[in-house]
């Protein structure tokens, strides 16, 4: 029967594509990675396990069922047997299924004992995600910061050519100690984000509110590639995780450096508060901060987008209330997607986009806000 | 089994001046004779036949709507970078089409195969509450033109994933959240009536001498879909609410500024979640229980494990709910718990698929359409299955959660699952609905185009997502640009080949094709294949004997 023939050999296909699939395992673009971590290798010891019992099943069920197709049809003169049950054959099918799948809990539920347990961690870091970035901090020491995409608006919008490592690439990667249990505590500041890295077998939403854990030992150095995983809102494809581990030695001489930086941008922070910049500077500055932070939602022509996101241009609050307009900036609306940049920000990078939202687009108001305007509305004056 | 009595005569044959006392003497025998025409008979119409046209029909639009959405989805995931739709407007496609192909197009269809061959299986004259039955339909259209019209407001339709989360969905969501809930609302109302109906249908209305264990297959999967339904679309009802008063009411169920927890919603979310895609499988078990010992010639298998293996997964299902959330961060003994329990679920459904083989297996087996699309059902079913027992073992599944690995499972058990024993089903009644046999040439086309299509479409998902590949994202790294290409040009496939099957229906509908006997297939048993073809507009005025 040709249409029998037909179905066959598409689903010989379809299964040789699998198993020319599984000859490639190793392959990165086919299946899952080993990873850095012990965790990480049982997990993907654990997966083929799976597939592999999968793949049994299947060849047994179908092949039956193909081996009827083929022997037990009509066009081939097969009369229909008058059998409708067997007690002990039905037994045996939910009994064996049962004893396989008591196979296949016990080593899962140990890798997941092993992995729930963040105890006695030789340092943290606390992963927050917002819309749409993370920010590290190290809870040991006085390092934290953001962590955004840093691929090119003009990449995305096919403009320029796309680089190797498009949307996997962010402004300061988090860098972490390899041969130390890390211990990662996971929150959020505004909805569930998840945050993942695929080489160390770690995922783990982000709840606002709640703090969760979840640890890695990354056996070698090297680059680590992620995404946020929890749908989050518009830019939740541009939100990537990017940890570099590096040998204990050379990160506790980064972190040290990382300490010193930020003592040296604090003090600057402080110098900057006396000194007043021009309009022009201001312009400069405010249109970078602005690209680069606020352009996601408020767009880069200030517009927003309709229901969604409103318009800075001709906005009432920034055109009437500049005090207000600080503040929105500084605090963040509670209730809305618009988040406090006073963490994210330095106080003249504060004043440089309000100053540049105040006057582009033909906002026009001719008014310079300075670090210190900034530093006001922030000590509550 | 008795001769069958009903024999109803051309309704032409009534007096057009009629049409308007029609309701009022209802009380009398010949009334039911009567079908109206044009426009009214559709809409005030309370025969089980019509009413399940009705639901088919809408249904099969809604796919195409919701088809097209994917359409859209596809062709931005052509290539990496963003070149035809915005994020914004990328989530609302993925939102809405899971809404409409979940709510719109799967649930409508099984319910109007229930309207169409309950009756007609249990040998009973109508559903039990005809009037009712009119108003579970008529609300639908209009709860999704609420819901589609929300794309054209200020800012969009509803943009957080056919699953809401919160507070994504509450704090940060648009204003067009509100249609969104009041579109789930009348959704789950309809719901609601059509599984009443169902049950009171099957437990009142039944032939005498049907007893329970001799019902079909597909009566029983629908009345323990039935009570499923009525189970969960109240938590479905309590959780948009819930929504609704947190986003516009100064609520906080799901705020932990005001002492709520967002991990909440996804307990309530899944504790519905989870039964619902039972709610959209079991019906599909009770087809192809019905398709595959026709086209074996052979009784099935295990009718007695049969019932009692979808009775466990309906039960089973109400203790799986948190396996869609081991990323939440719940304590181990959970975790433990319900990867066990989900793993257990595999047992009744083995069961199940090896019935089928079992059926086969000695038969006399001859391959129409229906059954072609049975045995597709069957492997691709169990390939999302499989799938299934993979993402059940929780410290994988923290590598597969919310990947495309989660979108190859899922839609292997929806599509090559749900909507496959849905064409089954309907290439197996059809003739029995027109009298006549539909395409075969058309059929055969439509079969193979789709079943190649589909799993260009679904297949290199399990890849992409093994890769890293997140769902819900409009742009990807360059890693997945091979595959995506290749799952781009299955959809637009399987898209376009469910045009052949719209063309297939129109002729079906149009009456042409030639006439079939009573039985239609040969080793077709079962109440509906002893009366006329096509089936008369009244079936079962007076009950059969069941021997």
């Amino acid at each position: 029967m040709k249409s029998l023939k037909c179905l066959v050999s598409t689903f010989v296909l379809l299964v040789s594509w699998f198993s020319s699939a599984q000859s490639a395992a190793e392959r990165s673009d086919l299946n899952l990675r080993t990873g850095v971590t012990d965790i990480s290798q049982q997990v993907y010891s654990l997966h083929m396990l799976m597939f592999w019992i999968c793949v049994v099943i299947a060849v047994l069920v179908f092949g039956a069922m193909f081996y009827a197709m083929f022997k037990h049809r009509k066009s081939a003169g097969h009369e229909a047997a008058n059998f409708h049950e067997n007690i002990k054959v039905e037994i045996a099918w939910t009994v064996v299924p049962f004893v396989i799948l008591i196979g296949m809990a016990i080593p899962a539920a140990s890798t997941l004992d092993d992995m729930e347990d963040a105890s006695k961690p030789d340092m943290t870091v606390l992963v927050t995600g917002s819309q749409w970035k993370w920010h590290y901090k190290y809870m040991e020491n006085e390092v934290e910061y953001f962590s955004v995409l840093a691929t090119q608006r003009e990449q995305i919008e096919n403009k320029f050519n796309k680089g190797e490592n498009y949307l996997l690439e962010v402004d300061r990667p988090l860098v972490i100690p390899t041969g130390q249990k890390v211990r990662f505590l996971i929150t959020s500041d505004d909805v569930i984000h998840s945050w993942w890295v695929p080489d160390f077998a770690v995922k783990k939403d982000a709840n606002p509110g709640f703090i969760n854990e979840a640890w890695a030992r990354v056996n070698e150095p090297g680059i680590y590639r992620g995404q946020c995983a929890e749908l989050c809102g518009k830019d939740h494809g541009f939100m990537p995780v990017v940890v570099i581990a590096k040998e204990p030695a050379e990160y506790a001489q980064w972190i040290n450096e990382q300490e010193q930086i930020a003592v040296a941008r604090k003090e600057e922070e402080q110098r900057l508060l006396a000194m007043n910049m021009s309009m022009d500077e201001l312009m400069k500055q405010g249109q970078q901060t602005y690209n680069a932070v606020c352009a996601a939602c408020h767009q880069p022509n200030g517009e927003g987008l309709p229901g969604v996101f409103p318009s800075l241009k001709g906005s009432a609050l920034i055109l009437n209330d500049q005090q207000a307009h600080i503040d929105i900036v500084v605090n963040g609306r509670a209730g809305t997607a618009m988040q406090s940049f006073s963490k994210q920000l330095t106080m003249s990078e504060i004043a440089a986009v309000v100053t540049y939202t105040r006057n582009a687009w033909n906002n026009n108001t001719g008014d310079l806000v300075q670090a210190k305007d900034v530093n006001a509305l922030m000590q509550g004056e | 089994m008795t001769t069958l009595t009903d024999d109803v005569k051309d309704p032409a044959t009534d007096d057009a001046s009629h049409d308007g006392h029609a309701h009022d003497d209802h009380s009398h025998d010949d009334h039911h004779h009567h079908i109206p025409k044009g426009i009214s008979r559709w809409l005030l119409t309370t025969n089980h036949k019509d009413i399940g046209t009705l639901y088919l029909w809408f249904a099969f639009i809604m796919f195409l709507v919701g088809g097209a959405m994917a359409m859209v989805i596809r062709a931005e995931l052509f290539q990496p970078g963003l070149q035809i739709v915005e994020p914004n407007f990328f989530n609302q496609m993925t939102t809405v089409h899971g809404l409409i192909m979940v709510f719109g197009a799967v649930m409508p269809a099984f319910t109007g195969l229930a309207n169409w061959l309950v009756p007609m299986m249990i040998g009973a004259p109508d559903m039990a509450l005809p009037r009712m039955n009119n108003w579970s339909f008529w609300i639908l259209p209009f709860a999704f033109l609420i819901l589609l019209s929300s794309l054209f407001m200020e800012g969009g339709g509803p943009s957080f994933g056919w699953t809401f989360y919160a507070p994504l969905s509450t704090t940060y969501s648009g204003d067009s959240t509100a249609l969104f809930v009041f579109s789930v609302h009348i959704m789950g109302i309809s719901s609601i009536m059509g599984a009443i109906n169902v049950i009171v249908t099957i437990f009142n209305m039944r032939a005498p001498g049907m007893t329970l264990m001799k019902m079909p297959m597909f009566v029983w999967t629908w009345l323990i879909t039935a009570f499923l339904l009525i189970a969960v679309m109240p938590v479905l009802a309590g959780v948009v609410t819930m929504v609704l008063t947190d986003k516009y009411f100064g609520t906080s169920f799901f705020d932990a500024a005001g002492g709520g927890d967002p991990v909440l919603f996804q307990h309530i979310f899944w504790f519905f979640g989870h039964p619902e895609v039972y709610i959209m499988i079991l019906p599909a078990f009770g087809i192809i229980s019905q398709i595959v010992p026709t086209f074996s010639r052979k009784k099935l298998f295990g009718y007695a494990s049969m019932v009692y293996a979808t009775a466990s997964i309906a039960l089973l299902s109400f203790v799986v709910w948190a396996h869609h959330m081991f990323t939440t961060g719940m304590p181990v003994e959970w975790e433990k718990f319900f990867m066990f329990a989900t793993m257990l679920i595999s047992v009744p459904t083995g069961v199940k698929v090896f019935n089928w083989v079992a059926t086969m297996w000695r038969g006399s087996l001859t391959f129409e359409i229906p059954m072609l699309f049975a045995i597709a059902f069957i492997v691709l079913f169990t390939i999302g299955g499989l799938s299934g027992l993979m993402l059940a073992i929780t410290p994988v599944d923290f590598q597969y959660h919310d990947t495309y690995f989660v979108v190859a499972h899922f839609h292997y058990v929806l599509v090559t699952g749900a909507v496959f024993s849905i064409m089954a089903a309907v290439y197996y009644w059809l003739p029995k609905w027109t009298g006549r046999m539909f395409d075969i040439t058309l059929a055969k086309w439509h079969f193979w185009c789709s079943l190649i299509s589909v799993n260009v479409l679904f297949f290199p998902m399990h890849f992409v997502g093994l890769a890293g590949m997140p769902r819900r994202i409009p742009d990807y790294a360059l890693q997945f640009a091979d595959f995506n290409k290749w799952i781009s040009v299955g959809g637009f496939a399987f898209g376009l080949s469910q045009l052949i099957f719209l063309a297939l229906l129109v002729k079906a509908c149009r009456k042409r094709g030639e006439p079939v006997s009573d039985q239609v297939w040969d080793g077709a048993e079962g109440l509906e294949w002893e009366i006329p073809s096509p089936a008369p507009y009244h079936t079962f005025d007076t009950p059969p004997q069941i021997k």
